[in-house]
């Protein structure tokens, strides 16, 4: 019976043929579901990694209260070594600080011009700017500290030098600024137009309008993106080793030099030896700030999320 | 006809007001950045030639052009790309095709955006500690792209992601309905659909991977380099790192150099970006959905 052999043996190759199709399903699956959870290896690979380095430090030169406490970072002395972070924390929160107080104002109120007043071709205009500023990168943003702020605040203020707080926190400032305005525009984005439509329909000019009604509803929203920014101003790192001065110093005036965490690991990491304790120190610093800025990022997500939900 | 009463008046003036303040603070944005980008292309565009781009440094980095470096900025770049574009896409795939609405899908989301927050600076401390030493890469450009590929991949999952879930659901019915598998409708019908979204975002990533500098400092980019690199394993110097050298480590560059190294850096970066940005208008544009 050749008729019925062969209809058995095409079955049988249709049958493989999708058994093989089934298979590599499966296969790129499993493929993808890997790729998926890489983000969550790297993150818990990248704690692992900078504490494994810096763990010999954490056991023998560590103490709580003279890293924390101690404003001396002179990891360098032969004979009494001191790694206290305390000029560093005061140096990243002096510049990050005012990089906020620089940033926040314009970025808010340049969201709300863009996403609220602006219409047509002035909104895509302006959006795709922002977007640009946003890419410079951030060892150019140093060099702009560098070689057109500094001489910039000497004339300016009449101070012997113009590497300090504030060109570290303008240039940090203007730097934030673009990423917090869209993160910002995206926020008053998700509020609702019908809100908009109801306060409009009540007889609110645009302005109450945005006052009453949207800012509000994107509260939320608008603060995690003045946190993201934070986390971004925290953890920058080129362009606070070119702008700030690089001087141990717990800042006094805008026009004291600084230095700050992100950029003491930059400036020392090449000259010390492999498993010094310095070098362990470096990586301790590599942890605190691992640990801060999961922190905030943490919080953001949960403050955005949050009104997602209500 | 209504006469116009004293409190909308009111209320038109202070909305004038207010909309006046908001375009003063976007102008006041973008203004200062005009002119510090006005002032890089006065200063610098004089030292930019054929020659700038493609000859050798010399006379102790004074002088001489950025070639070593542009060069080795595109191998970084490229090295990056093939870790990070597949694993990217795959990881996208699998967040928009496969995976729930779930915690744990919430978790994967925690990790991406926490993997964009880490300060640039730790990522190279995670370079050193894993690629150079424990995987024994050395400082490498293997070493430096794949600490880069791990800072970008956020930008390749997001805008993949982005880019799949414009793709309508009513497509991928369709073709289950044929009886495709999961994996041949992904392929033949999510995929070719989505590809010029998904290249939008990995252009935005060649653009932020070029101008990165900490993670490459001590993982694969060196100050100077007579030879160029041969191989994944060998050093090389990059645009940004050079830039910071030639500002700040040598003594007697003149003035207009870093300003022309600088112009270079921030040129590849905005074409770049401009280049993503067109691309994805055009796209907006053609959509027939």
């Amino acid at each position: 019976m050749p008729e019925a052999s062969s209809t058995k043996l095409a079955s049988t190759a249709d049958f493989d043929r999708r058994d093989l199709d089934w298979y590599i399903d499966k296969v790129v699956q499993l493929i993808v579901f890997f790729a998926g959870i890489s983000a969550i290896i790297f993150i818990i690979g990248i704690f692992v990694f900078i504490t494994m380095e810096g763990l010999g430090f954490l056991f023998e030169d560590f103490t709580f209260k003279e890293f924390f406490l101690s404003p001396f970072w002179e990891p360098s002395d032969e004979d009494a070594p001191e790694y206290g972070i305390l000029a560093l924390i005061a140096g990243t929160a002096s510049v990050t600080g005012l990089a906020m107080i620089v940033a926040i104002p314009f970025s808010l109120g340049a969201a709300i011009y863009i996403g609220e007043f602006a219409t047509g071709k002035v909104r895509e205009t302006l959006k795709v700017l922002v977007e640009l500023l946003a890419a410079i990168p951030s060892v150019v943003w140093g060099f702009i500290g560098l070689s057109i702020m500094n001489p910039l605040i000497i004339d300016l203020f009449d101070v012997p030098v113009g590497l300090n707080v504030l060109n570290a926190g303008v240039i940090l400032g203007l730097m934030a600024a673009p990423i917090m305005t869209s993160i910002a525009e995206d926020a008053l984005k998700a509020v609702p137009d019908r809100y908009r439509e109801a306060a409009e329909a009540l007889g609110a000019t645009r302005w109450q309008v945005i006052f009453k009604t949207v800012l509000p509803a994107a509260k939320n929203g608008l603060l995690g993106a003045v946190l993201l920014g934070v986390g971004r101003g925290f953890g920058e790192t080129m362009a606070v080793l070119m702008a700030t001065g690089h001087a141990v110093n717990i800042p006094g005036s805008l026009f004291d030099p600084v230095r700050a965490l992100t950029a003491t690991i930059a400036a020392e990491l090449g000259e010390t030896a492999v498993g010094s304790p310095h070098y362990q120190a470096l990586f301790t610093i590599g942890i605190f700030l691992f640990i801060i800025t999961f922190l905030i990022n943490l919080t953001a997500d949960l403050i955005v999320r949050g009104i997602r939900k209500g | 006809m209504f006469a116009e009463s004293d409190l909308n008046a009111r209320n038109k003036r202070v909305q004038g007001l207010f909309r006046m303040l908001f375009l003063m603070m976007t102008v006041l944005l973008i203004v200062p950045v005009a002119i510090i980008l006005f002032t890089l292309v006065s200063k610098g565009g004089g030292v930019i030639s054929i020659d700038f781009l493609f000859t050798n440094p010399t006379d102790g980095m004074t002088a001489g052009g950025i070639f070593p470096a542009l060069l080795g900025t595109v191998w970084i770049v490229a090295v990056a790309l093939l870790a990070s574009v597949p694993l990217g896409v795959a990881a996208a795939i699998y967040l928009n095709e496969y995976a729930g609405d779930n915690w744990f899908t919430r978790l994967i989301q925690l990790a991406i955006i926490n993997l964009a927050g880490v300060p640039s600076i730790v990522h190279a401390l995670f370079g050193v500690g894993a690629f150079v030493i424990f995987f024994g890469f050395g400082t490498s450009i293997l070493a430096a792209s794949l600490t880069l590929a791990i800072m970008t991949l956020p930008i390749v999952i997001v805008s993949t992601r982005e880019s799949l879930r414009a793709v309508p659901q009513a497509f991928r019915e369709a073709c289950w309905n044929m009886g495709a598998t999961r994996w041949q409708t992904i392929r033949r019908i999510v995929l070719p659909n989505a590809i010029s979204g998904i290249l939008t975002g990995v252009i935005l990533e060649v653009s932020r991977t070029a101008g990165e500098t900490a993670p490459i400092m001590f993982t694969g980019a060196a100050f100077f380099l007579p030879f160029l690199p041969q191989g994944v394993f060998d050093q090389t110097m990059a645009m940004s790192l050079h830039l910071f050298v030639v500002a700040t480590q040598v003594p007697g560059v003149p003035e207009e150099l870093p300003f022309g190294v600088a112009l270079v850096l921030i040129a590849m970066v905005l074409i770049m970006n401009s280049i993503s940005i067109a691309f994805r208008m055009y796209l907006r544009g053609k959509k027939k959905w």
